[in-house]
């Protein structure tokens, strides 16, 4: 028998490769079904990259920056990595969007895939989220800038915005706790909800069955068939190729760069988001006022919902773009808006000089900072874990502790620790006078593990049993 | 269904594009494995010198205790760390740094002014003043840590020693 059969028997997959590989596709493979595929790619470059990146990352406010700074400039092809990682979140959105538009021209979310466009909605939004809490995570000037205004934005959903804003934040203003909890969603809360929403999506797209070219039903019945494997596979996997020569290249060309350490106090620093995010921190300044609401929140929270719902109303079959002059002339209008949108963005800031030179400045500044060696987080160890006020003769007995090599043989505080001997509460142990006899004279089994008699003085003796119990008891 | 490709066909071209995902893999590969892998390269580096003052406040040939600040980098971060160290002289009268780490079992070794021997509390390890062993358990005398005089200040350059071994290793 066979390896191949031997699996077979007890995997059976040869039946899950026929599954997978053998879908028919109605009118043949096309280029633009690469898409989807292309996404998936992208996501196992974001989930590679990203589990390497935590072998070196904290998050927390005091030490994210520097982890951020010693994976760009020390450790082997970090800045290689890193710049992988954020690329792929840039191109993640870009084939999301061509996704999306492929989707939506060729009226592939019609005929029972209602749920299935849901799924794909729902997992666009999730990726919005990754790229939104991943952002923060360098905690760089621009990272912090970005965040505290996306987050400030949320503040403005009535009723529940105030809330929203100090729930994500972990406080009324961003620190550590933000961090924490960016880095949760970011790497434990939305994967886990990306994975669940793409297995369903997928399901979801084989039961339906690949929708082919949009045409009317009677065309779509006639033409020919084609399996997923071999061509189609082909053009997903040179799609995929493509993907990883783009990504490595811009990460060797141009590496991702890093700012100086977020300054909360700097009221001077511009912040300008990630570029898909331009168009609509364009947008929220034509928003002021009471009106402000109605930009901010009602708008695109109404464009979410008729994109989520779009196959709920729009359900004629026909799937032909130019006979569905609404549908088409929206989405037009919506793209050309964001595209218009992130235009003026960037010539207004070319325009205003001293928005465009504290622009460059940051630039500058951000150069500088890549350009300079790295030196690492200083901290001063303190020689006792436990940190307590001691009266004198209690110091008395802990410098004792050390000096006379207690330490040595029951560790830093008579914590123990491998292959020392941690002490017991000695008060309880020895009552009384015991303690200081059994340390002038130690018993049977303390000389056999090494204990030494304490030749000291009577009243630094005193000291010693007066940190010992300290730091055995506590107070 | 269109006729199915000819199976060596399909299946050529599948042997070629698992051929060219396993290259590209393995050459990605090589940069994640030079990432995970470069705290065994770099272990932090040797100490830098540390001045403990003026040479000749250690004229005296009695043992003097020091304090030598020891910074040890990990990955991102550095952490400075007491450690003792004893200045004293060799039986020709040359100076010598010696580390107060007992070569048995790495308790601190202090100087018994009344006995003028150094004396490890632990084991009753002897160590005469140059540190060299007398009597006890220890392997081997004090291990003494390279030093050098510049412009009448003494530096030393602490070391870490293997415990137990007859001969002086450095381990960091």
């Amino acid at each position: 028998m066979s390896i191949g059969d031997w699996m077979e028997r007890r995997v059976g997959w040869r039946r899950l490769m026929h599954e997978g590989l053998d879908e028919p596709i109605p009118g043949r493979s096309r280029w633009a079904y690469i898409f989807g595929s292309g996404l998936l790619f992208v996501f196992m470059n974001q989930a590679v990259t990203g589990v390497f990146l935590a072998l070196y990352y904290v998050p927390s406010a005091d030490h994210a920056h520097k982890t951020v700074e010693f994976i760009s400039k020390q450790v082997s092809a970090g800045a290689f990595i890193r710049s992988l990682h954020s690329y792929g979140s840039s191109l993640m959105v870009v084939i999301l969007l061509l996704h999306l538009l492929q989707t939506y021209i060729y009226g592939a979310y019609k005929n029972r895939r209602e749920l299935l466009w849901l799924f794909g909605c729902f997992l666009f939004v999730l990726v919005l989220g990754m790229s939104f809490t991943g952002y923060l995570l360098p905690w760089d000037q621009k990272a912090y800038a970005a965040t505290a205004v996306a987050t400030n934005i949320i503040s403005e959903v009535p009723l529940v915005g105030n809330g929203l804003k100090t729930f994500l934040r972990g406080g009324t203003e961003m620190g550590t706790l933000t961090i924490s909890r960016f880095f949760a969603m970011h790497i434990l809360m939305i994967p886990a909800a990306i994975v669940a929403a793409l297995a369903l999506h997928v399901f979801l797209f084989r039961r339906a069955g690949a929708a082919g070219p949009p045409t009317t039903e009677d065309k779509l019945r006639a033409l020919p068939v084609e399996p997923f494997y071999p061509r189609q596979v082909l053009k997903d996997f040179a799609f995929g190729l493509v993907i990883i020569a783009l990504l490595m290249v811009l990460a060797m060309a141009r590496p991702t760069s890093l700012g100086p350490m977020a300054n909360p106090s700097d009221p001077t620093y511009l912040p300008r988001p990630e570029w898909y995010y331009i168009p609509i921190f364009q947008w929220l300044k034509y928003w002021s006022g009471p009106a402000s609401i109605i930009g901010i929140v009602v708008i695109p929270a109404l464009l979410f919902l008729l994109l989520f719902a779009l196959p709920f109303f729009d359900r004629s079959p026909e799937r032909r773009p130019h006979k569905r002059p609404i549908a088409i002339g929206s989405m037009l209008l919506v793209f050309g808006g964001l595209v218009w949108l992130g235009a003026r963005s960037y010539t207004e800031d070319r325009r205003d000089p001293a928005v465009h030179a504290r622009l460059l400045a940051q630039e500058e500044e951000e150069r500088r900072f890549a350009a300079a060696p790295f030196a690492p987080e200083e901290v001063t160890a303190a020689t006792s874990s436990t940190v307590q006020k001691l009266t004198a003769p209690e110091s008395k007995g802990a410098l004792l502790f050390v000096s006379e090599s207690c330490a040595g043989c029951h560790g830093p505080g008579a914590k123990g620790g491998a292959g020392l001997f941690r002490l017991p509460n000695v008060a309880t142990t020895f009552p009384g006078e015991q303690l200081k006899a059994i340390l002038r004279k130690p018993n049977a089994t303390m000389t056999e593990g090494g204990m030494e008699p304490i030749v000291l003085k009577d009243d630094d003796l005193d000291g010693v049993i007066a940190y010992l119990k300290v730091i055995t008891q506590g107070r | 269904m269109t006729p199915a490709e000819p199976k060596t066909r399909r299946s050529f071209l599948g042997t070629l594009a698992i051929a060219i995902g396993g290259a590209v893999g393995a050459v990605m590969a090589i940069p994640l494995i030079r990432f995970a892998t470069w705290p065994m390269r770099h272990n932090g580096g040797s100490a830098a010198w540390f001045p403990l003052g003026a040479v000749d406040k250690f004229a005296d040939t009695t043992p003097v205790r020091a304090e030598v600040e020891v910074r040890k980098t990990e990955g991102w971060r550095a952490t400075v760390t007491k450690q003792t160290v004893w200045v004293t002289h060799d039986g020709v009268g040359k100076l010598r740094v010696l580390s107060a780490v007992c070569t048995h079992l790495g308790c601190i070794v202090p100087w018994k002014p009344e006995l003028k021997q150094f004396v490890c509390p632990c084991h009753h390890a002897f160590y005469s003043a140059d540190g060299a062993k007398l009597s006890g358990p220890q392997p081997r005398g004090l291990d003494s840590l390279p030093i050098k005089v510049e412009n009448g200040t003494l530096f030393v350059k602490y070391q870490y020693f293997r415990q137990l071994t007859p001969k002086p290793e450095v381990i960091g």
